[in-house]
């Protein structure tokens, strides 16, 4: 103390500091977890290599279906020739979940009227890209689709 | 019977010195004029939010937050729960008609210059309500977990990735995760039922006090009127009853609403199923939904969704901040800038709505 009854002046930066960082230090050791616990934790994706999408003699010709991959959906088509095709569901326009619609030979979206050729291109509406393609694989009768590499 | 609750009264009085509250809440004197319809809005938009609680409240004590038992429950509240039909379809309609309410509020204090100096804290926190009346939309067309909600709520979310950069984490923080799932759900629910009413409740609770210490305010062209030509009429009790007996012809409507066009259940969300069509939003998102269907893919090298949402972000900010940049108002005159914007605003607002609706 000097005779005004004040601190010397650096001893009192010293304290501003000190308080002040502390302060930051104690807001920022508050803040952080509350922001940490508002992010989703990663769940420990399933990691799929492969899924079945039933059996060959089952699935008719000219008829899609939705099969789970992991935990995202996947269009699975047979061709009126017999050729089977797997593409990724989710319409590259806004998250939907697309269809095969036999009458036309497209992909469609039912959300937007966003469509699809047979090869997963998009041709018309909405989508500003193609649809993944999947592999498809024959093991005996059984279909499995993979990613492709 | 009188001297009792005299002394009710006086035991309190003498605790809290009510005179003060009551000469507070007792000299309020609404304008009369050719505009005085529009008071009455802000009061309708008020008694159906109260009713969005007490309804709300109620469906609480049924309804189970989860992805496996959300459109369950409420199956059963419309067929087991005595009169849980009429509680649901009424907070469903209700939800509709506070929205309708609060747009006719929000224009009628637009038109009227209502927000100028000194009430733009008022108009402040009029439009964070708004705002969260929207929001209150969002999170509530989930809860049933039927695939048209599903469905709208993966669209809803989606566009947010639009945004540059903070796009993708918006979008992650309202899903809970990566995909439209049960964690969506709940934290949707979270928000609808904790979150938002609480800031509600404190935005209301400003925005009364506030309106009860300034007093109505009187459209611009009015305000020079002579002091003796100037008509009022007291707040209490005289436009009170007039304002209950329009709430009461409100809830009136809404039974019949419910009771004639009870709220929809459909089918339940499947993650594995296709899209159905016709899938919307709400009314009260369909003119911005629309509207980002006819900007071309690419605009000058920027994308067209982006840039759609970045308009009607600014759009949204520069209506929120109106009193500070409407100066002519505050200086008690009409620009005609601030009311041709605001009739743009309505004319396209109800144009897009209808052709949303008919698309």
């Amino acid at each position: 103390m000097n005779d005004k009854g004040h601190l010397p002046e650096e001893r009192r930066t010293f304290l501003k500091y000190l308080i002040g960082g502390g302060l930051i230090g104690f807001a920022g050791s508050v803040l952080y977890p509350l922001f940490a616990f508002l992010k989703p934790p990663k769940q420990a994706d399933v990691e799929v290599t492969s899924a079945s999408a039933g059996k060959l003699s089952e699935f008719e010709k000219g008829t899609g279906k939705i099969v789970r991959f992991g935990n995202k959906p996947l269009l699975v088509i047979r061709m009126p020739n017999g050729e089977v095709k797997a593409f990724s569901a989710t319409c590259t326009h806004f998250d939907c979940t697309v269809q095969y619609k036999k009458d036309l030979e497209i992909i469609w979206c039912a959300c937007h009227n966003g469509k699809y050729d047979l090869n997963g291109k998009n041709i018309a509406g909405p989508p500003p890209r193609p649809l993944d393609e999947y592999r498809v694989v024959m093991k005996g009768d059984e279909i499995l689709i993979s990613k492709k590499a | 019977m009188k001297n009792f609750w005299n002394k009710i009264y006086d035991w309190f009085n003498s605790r809290l010195d009510l005179q003060d509250v009551v000469g507070f809440i007792g000299k309020k004197y609404v304008p009369v004029h050719r505009h005085s319809v529009w008071y009455y809005f802000g009061g309708v938009s008020l008694f159906l939010f109260i009713i969005q609680v007490i309804t709300g409240i109620l469906l609480l004590f049924y309804y189970k937050g989860s992805s496996d038992l959300a459109f369950e429950s409420i199956q059963f509240i419309m067929s087991k729960v005595e009169f849980g039909w009429l509680i649901r379809s009424i907070h469903s309609w209700a939800a509709n008609l506070f929205i309708l309410a609060a747009f006719i509020h929000m224009f009628s204090v637009y038109f009227s210059r209502a927000y100028r100096k000194p009430r733009e804290i008022t108009w402040l926190t009029g439009m964070l309500m708004f705002f969260l009346a929207l929001a209150f939309g969002f999170s509530g067309y989930l809860l049933p977990w039927n695939e048209l909600a599903f469905f709208a709520t993966k669209v809803g979310t989606d566009i947010m990735t639009a945004i540059p950069f903070i796009g993708t984490p918006i979008m992650e923080f309202m899903r809970g995760g990566e995909d439209v799932t049960g964690a969506t759900l709940s934290r949707l629910f979270g928000f609808h039922v904790a979150l938002f009413p609480g800031i509600f409740t404190v935005l209301l609770a400003v925005h009364l006090i506030l309106v009860q210490r300034q007093g109505m305010s009187v459209p611009i062209d009015m305000e020079n009127i002579p002091a003796d030509e100037k008509k009022t009429m007291p707040f209490f009790p005289n436009f009170l009853l007039r304002d209950l007996l329009l709430w009461l012809l409100v809830l009136n409507v809404l039974a019949i609403l419910a009771v004639f066009f009870p709220a929809h259940l459909g089918e339940k969300a499947d993650m594995f199923a296709p899209s159905p069509e016709g899938i919307k939003p709400e009314w009260y998102f369909l003119f911005m939904f629309q509207t980002l269907k006819y900007i071309p893919a690419q605009v000058l090298f920027i994308d067209g969704e982006i840039l759609g949402i970045l308009l009607f972000g600014a759009a949204g900010l520069l209506w929120t901040l109106v009193p500070f940049w409407d100066r002519r108002s505050a200086k008690g005159q009409s620009s005609r800038f601030v009311t041709y914007l605001g009739l743009f605003a309505v004319i396209f607002i109800i144009v897009f709505t209808i052709v949303g609706w008919l698309a």
